[in-house]
């Protein structure tokens, strides 16, 4: 099996990359167009703002070539449904898209969604038309309650959006793969290249991460480790690991020993 | 007229458009969304949209996020 011939889609589009990345906190567009090169990814995340009535600032779309990626904008910030679905309207007309990453916060510190607001505005905006991929909690009801409601992907986080803890509870996001049909893809709490591997061992359709790349201490290396992570895991996911054993097993045969 | 652009009070010509005030910011239409008193203006709409004293308008775009 190869990378190549294993695509995935969401809502009917067929996708190769199963590394998504966010374009936010980068050192400059130059640096985020270079990770996001060298991150293979085809979907990249953007976050829709008042535009800078100061005209003389440069814009991300000066830099990444729409045509390229997939743009997958977010509610970041937004807390109440009505703020979220206000937003998606805007990236819809803006980017003549309908896909969007949905996030509604309940917590400024934590950053946790609130997950009664984000099934409220999932509704309205499944209904008004958009591929709706809501970034939730490790929560398996919550999961299939957006599967059910007709979101296009299902993301819960691994841990805290930019805390790098890694996958908190892979038990949980097993759980959440037996019990949905949607892809699930964890978006958040990333923080090394094995926790991606780790995510995608799970069994995980993908990974979206922002911090992780755009905080590393060299943005670009880290981007392609993550690039050879997702892909390490996905198939080491494909080949079927080895049962864990409490005790050894020999390799070398024990016949024809010299003494 | 005055209207508010973005949370902020300016002053622009009566018979504005949308479309025009777009080009007096130079901004390109294909990358913004407009949105006139809690209203989607379409890119489509931008030419024949009038603005009016008391306008508030919002005008966004993509920018780097997570």
């Amino acid at each position: 099996m190869t990378t190549q011939n294993d695509t995935w889609t969401i809502a009917g589009r067929e996708f190769t990359s199963r590394l998504m990345v966010g374009t936010g906190k980068y050192a400059s567009f130059q640096q985020t167009a270079e990770a996001l090169e060298a991150s293979g990814a085809e979907i990249i995340t953007v976050a829709v703002r008042r535009v800078n009535l100061d005209r003389s600032k440069e814009s991300l779309l000066d830099y990444i070539d729409p045509g390229k990626y997939t743009l997958l904008p977010n509610t970041a910030g937004c807390y109440t449904a009505d703020d979220a679905v206000r937003t998606c309207r805007l990236a819809r007309e803006a980017g003549m898209s309908d896909f969007v990453k949905l996030e509604v916060l309940g917590d400024e510190k934590t950053l946790f969604p609130d997950n009664e607001e984000l099934l409220k505005a999932a509704r309205i905006l499944v209904k008004e038309g958009f591929t709706v991929l809501p970034y939730t909690s490790d929560d398996v009801i919550m999961c299939r309650k957006l599967e059910d409601i007709g979101c296009a992907a299902v993301m819960p986080l691994g841990a805290p959006i930019g805390s790098g803890l890694g996958i908190r509870n892979p038990y949980n996001i097993r759980i959440i793969l037996e019990s949905v049909r949607i892809p699930v893809i964890v978006d958040a709490g990333v923080g090394s290249a094995s926790d991606a591997a780790i995510a995608m061992e799970l069994g995980c359709a993908g990974v979206l991460m922002n911090t992780a790349i755009a905080g590393a201490q060299d943005p670009i290396a880290m981007a392609r480790a993550m690039r050879l992570a997702v892909e390490a895991g996905r198939l080491s996911y494909k080949a079927g690991r080895i049962p864990r054993k409490l005790y050894a097993n020999a390799s070398s045969p024990l016949d024809g020993m010299i003494a | 007229m005055r209207i508010t652009l973005n949370g902020e009070a300016i002053d622009i010509d009566e018979g504005s458009t949308v479309a025009g005030l777009l080009e007096h910011l130079k901004l390109q239409r294909e990358r913004v969304a407009v949105e006139v008193n809690l209203d989607i203006v379409p890119k489509t709409a931008y030419d024949g949209h009038g603005l009016s004293d008391g306008d508030r308008i919002e005008i966004v775009h993509f920018v780097g996020g997570g």
